[in-house]
């Protein structure tokens, strides 16, 4: 493969140090939730994390390879590819903690809906790249895209994985809003999705009901997901300003927290490095979503732009729901913080999408 | 930066770019939110969260549901939970874990190395687990442990129900036992809100009926000092008690039963002939469900497993006997259904009959000489039946023993009921690829050969007899009760179906059958009472085939080898109201070991009947007042 000389010089190096930064941090807060004390040393989330690391690099570069506008080709391929695997899982799936979220590759449990979360950017963007009419875009425009969207949405619902199908509509909803949507056709939507909770709501049976509103208001369930928030609270709060230090976290080291490595990675890291490790942390995310808005400003052209803000929204809606759910001001839904919390399938998608902010962000210049 | 805009501008995607702008402010305000809340989380509410977590004293105490209570027909209590107590220890809230458990021993007179051995066992477990060192603790455990408590660091009473049987081993197949949640049964149950430590139906009418009977676990999250006691509660949950099932079974029937089959091994199921009810059901030996509700030990839980009468066994739903002469009831029905018998027209029995090259014996050494159909039944004659089965052939035999429900489970709500086997010339083909051979018909035509049944499904075809041709299934719940008394279950009588018999074949039916316990040569005759008339029907089952032309008494083969007793019958002979199977396994005659068991039962349910019903009374006392 030949490779342009323009394009190596243009290669947008922040953000593949931003990436590997964030991939330090959360090797090394894994490797403290993983920590044995007796046996002083970690089991083998951590290395098992770095090789993952490996497989997001060979997507980060895949993603990296191609012009951009070759993703306008493979978008629907890509998105009917995931929905299959969605549907695999519900066949041939892997359960693991009371759903059925995962397909058993032998060396890697790939969790499909990760990648989907790609697939709803990729199909938006091509949809959506069309200059929008003069007074913006009507519900009656965007019918194609619900089409897609909802069996996504619904087959990650059953699993039941309801974090990744909040993630799924509301990167969904940020993309028709900045692809056009008309302010009164937004307010129609909301409406209408209002007057479906009830009829929704009807259909189900009482014990979907019971842990739905558990979901809602954890203090229905004091002695589950009500005592994991409290403790995730008391494990934030007790970092203080400067943290107890590495390895030093005792609401992790006592079992205290749940899914540690997971979706409660962030009480892990705050309680050992405090509120001064919080505000880096999120100050690095916020230099990466910033750094995107300005290639969003400056892409090429509108499927360049919507790519790039379709991948930032993930990243964005990922942070913003996993930090509050940790400190209490959400339920607990259950998403991963991107690039930091445990898990291969994340970490890939994660490093995918970064490809393609880089891939957009480097041929601004080709014509 | 200006040129760069510049260059931009002139391509794509004006709009996105304008609305870029409106997300940099969105994202200033959401990480603000966010910083604000870790600002409060850990600066302001620091130092409360630092002691917290040095302190980590929030603990969820789980409050199971009290298990529901089970009620027989009266009213009268079967199954209870009563109140008693656990002993904990969590090693978190004790400074020395060791030395506290050594002092425990000592107020206890316990054996130290028993509480240190718990302690390493729950070695593993975090250290803010409750690990339970002591189950159902006695009152003088509660009293020490209570006055000692400042001593006992760590060391707490929890109080719980646990099941309590008020009969003891009486009817306990029907009701079953609760055993504590294995780890792969929780796998499955977590779902459902069940908990590690949590007890769950494994047998019986606990198990079937779980769902009912449970209740619905509360608790309270609870903050603790450093001694492990409650300081506040943070959150509470209350619990629901469990349903109150009310069974169709009758509390004394039950006794009179169990009594009755006291040091044999044995089944008596008796049914309501007009709704299927279940009035009794008792199995021998039996087991003393108290025994699981306060944790049954390995050796005791061994020695239950391996007893070779298997006290474990439900007999009435779960032995599957060769129903022996009591068959004789469907080869009848079947011969006259079908046209096949003439009930007047005699034959002769020596004793014996021939078919191909073999000699089939007649219970009786020398026959009955000549019987029709009517003495066949009465004195249970072989040879009769011999002659008639071969008439019938098995395919039509097999045909009327399905319609009274015989070769397929009841589908009472008990636990783990089978179904028995039919054989007729398909089964065989299916079973061992094999055709059928008319010799084995003759078997089947006495109850014996591939044929088996369960004392239930008999029980039911003499209620299904007595009330002229209706197939109820047979039940064991009557109705089921929130704790306030609103009914939150009815179950009425279920029909299986009706089988469409001709009068004249009930009559003779019910004739023969009278005839066997009051007439003249009736092998029933041990059960024939002074207070109510009884039909019935004797069945000898074999255990081992007989040898050639030998007659030997049962009592003289080794114990394992002697025949099973099988009395079924129903009463009052007009107007039925009960029928009932016994069985009595190696019990030899059925006439003579089954048959005065059944009298005795049915004797205490014509008594019982005779008793005023609840309502009733409270009628009497309203106009005694009332004069």
């Amino acid at each position: 493969m030949q490779i342009d000389r323009r394009l190596v010089a243009h290669f947008d190096w922040p953000l593949l140090l931003l990436a590997l930064v964030f991939v330090a941090i959360g090797v090394t807060t894994i490797y403290s939730a993983n920590y044995n004390i007796a046996e002083e040393h970690a089991g083998g989330l951590p290395s098992r994390q770095l090789l993952w690391l490996g497989l997001g690099i060979v997507a980060m570069l895949t993603a990296v390879a191609f012009d951009y506008h070759y993703l306008n080709r493979l978008a629907y391929p890509f998105y009917g590819a995931m929905l299959l695997l969605l549907l695999l899982v519900i066949f041939v799936g892997h359960s693991g903690g009371g759903s059925q979220r995962w397909i058993n590759l032998g060396f890697f449990r790939l969790q499909p809906s990760e990648p989907a979360k790609l697939a709803i950017v990729l199909v938006m963007a091509k949809y959506l790249q069309n200059d929008e009419p003069a007074q913006g875009l009507r519900l009656s425009d965007l019918w194609v895209p619900f089409v897609l969207v909802v069996p996504l949405v619904f087959l990650t619902l059953v699993q039941p994985d309801l974090g990744t199908a909040i993630i799924l509509g509301i990167v969904f909803l940020s993309m028709i809003l900045m692809g056009g949507l008309r302010p009164r056709s937004f307010l129609y939507l909301v409406g209408a999705g209002l007057a479906f909770l009830p009829i929704g709501w009807h259909f189900l049976k009482p014990y979907q009901r019971a842990r739905i509103l558990t979901f809602l208001d954890p203090d229905r369930d004091p002695l589950g997901a009500g005592y994991h928030v409290i403790q995730s609270k008391i494990a934030i709060g007790s970092g203080r300003l400067f943290g107890k230090g590495y390895l030093h976290g005792t609401q992790n080291r006592l079992d205290f927290l749940p899914a540690q490595h997971t979706d409660f990675i962030f009480a892990v890291f705050s309680e050992e490095w405090g509120f001064v490790g919080c505000l880096i942390l999120l100050m690095l995310y916020f230099a990466l979503i910033i750094y995107s808005f300005r290639l969003i400003e400056r892409a090429k052209d509108r499927f360049g732009g919507l790519l790039v803000f379709g991948m930032v929204a993930i990243f964005f809606w990922h942070v913003v729901i996993n930090v509050a759910m940790v400190t209490g001001i959400m339920p607990v839904v259950g998403v991963p913080l991107p690039m930091v919390s445990y898990g291969g399938s994340s970490l890939a998608s994660m490093m995918f999408a970064l490809g393609v902010m880089i891939n957009v962000s480097m041929r601004r210049y080709t014509f | 930066m200006a040129l760069l805009a510049d260059i931009s501008r002139q391509d794509g995607a004006p709009e996105l770019r304008r609305r870029a702008r409106l997300l940099y402010l969105l994202l200033i305000l959401v990480f603000g939110a966010l910083l604000i809340r870790l600002f409060f989380l850990q600066v302001v509410d620091g130092e409360r969260y630092t002691f917290l977590s040095e302190n980590n004293r929030v603990r969820i105490k789980r409050i199971p549901g009290t298990r529901g209570m089970v009620l027989d027909r009266q009213g009268q209590l079967l199954v209870d939970s009563r109140p008693s107590f656990d002993l904990l220890f969590v090693a978190e809230d004790a400074e020395e874990p060791e030395s506290t458990l050594r002092q425990l021993a000592h107020y206890l007179r316990r054996d130290e190395k028993e509480l240190l051995a718990v302690l390493e066992e729950n070695k593993k477990r975090p250290a803010f687990e409750e690990i339970v060192i002591g189950k159902d603790v006695d009152w003088g455990t509660v009293v020490a442990v209570e006055t000692h408590q400042i001593d006992l660091p760590g060391v707490s009473l929890r109080a719980r129900p646990r099941r309590s049987y008020v009969d003891g081993p009486i009817g306990a197949h029907v009701l079953g036992y609760l055993g504590e949640i294995g780890p792969k049964q929780l796998q499955v149950l977590k779902e459902q809100g069940y908990a590690t430590g949590d007890e769950f139906g494994q047998y019986g009418l606990e198990k079937t009926w779980e769902s009912f009977l449970r209740g619905q676990s509360g608790g309270q999250q609870v903050e603790v000092d450093a001694l492990g006691r409650r300081v506040r509660v943070l959150h509470e949950v209350t619990d629901v008690p469990g349903y109150t099932v009310h069974l169709t079974l009758d509390r004394q029937l039950q006794e009179t039963a169990f009594e009755a089959l006291k040091g044999k091994e044995g089944t008596i199921v008796a049914l309501d002939v007009n709704t299927g009810a279940i009035l009794a059901m008792v199995s021998t030996p039996a087991f003393d469900p108290n025994v699981f509700a306060r944790g049954i030990k390995s050796d005791e839980w061994q020695a239950l497993m391996k007893d070779r009468l298997r006290p474990l066994s439900n007999r009435a739903i779960q032995g599957q006997y060769p129903p022996g002469s009591t068959f004789k009831v469907i080869m009848a029905i079947a011969g006259l259904e079908e046209g096949v018998l003439q009930p007047e027209s005699r034959i002769s029995d020596p004793g014996y009959y021939y078919f191909g090259n073999r000699q089939f014996r007649d219970w009786k050494k020398g026959g009955h000489g000549s019987v029709d159909l009517h003495r066949a039944i009465v004195e249970s004659c072989d040879t009769y039946f011999y002659q008639a089965g071969q008439r019938i052939g098995v395919d039509k035999i097999a045909k009327w023993a399905r319609a009274f429900g015989l070769g397929e489970k009841s589908g009472a709500t008990l636990d783990d009921e089978k179904a028995g086997i039919v054989p007729d010339s398909e089964w065989k083909r299916k079973r061992f690829r094999q055709p059928w051979y008319p010799g084995e018909t003759l078997s089947v035509a006495i109850g014996q050969g591939y044929l088996t049944v369960t004392p239930l499904q008999l029980a039911n075809m003499m209620a299904a007899l007595a009330n002229g041709g209706t197939l109820y299934r047979p039940r064991i719940v009557d109705k089921i009760e929130s704790v306030d008394g609103t009914v939150v279950r009815e179950y009425g009588p279920e029909k299986i179906r009706r089988i469409s018999l001709k009068p004249a074949t009930l009559e003779r039916l019910h004739k023969g059958l009278a005839d066997v316990v009051k007439g003249v040569g009736g092998t029933g005759a041990a059960a024939r009472s002074s207070i109510v008339e009884i039909a019935g029907k004797t069945g000898t089952a074999q255990v081992v085939e007989m040898k050639g032309g030998s007659y030997v008494k049962s009592e003289q083969l080794a114990y394992f080898n002697r025949d099973h007793a099988w009395f079924v019958a129903y009463a009052p002979v007009q107007n039925p109201r009960i029928a009932l199977a016994t069985l009595v396994e190696h019990g030899g005659h059925g006439g003579d070991a089954a048959a005065p068991l059944a009298k005795k039962v049915i004797e205490k349910y014509m008594e019982l009947q005779a008793r005023p019903t609840e309502q009733q009374q409270a009628r009497n006392e309203g106009t005694t007042r009332a004069d």
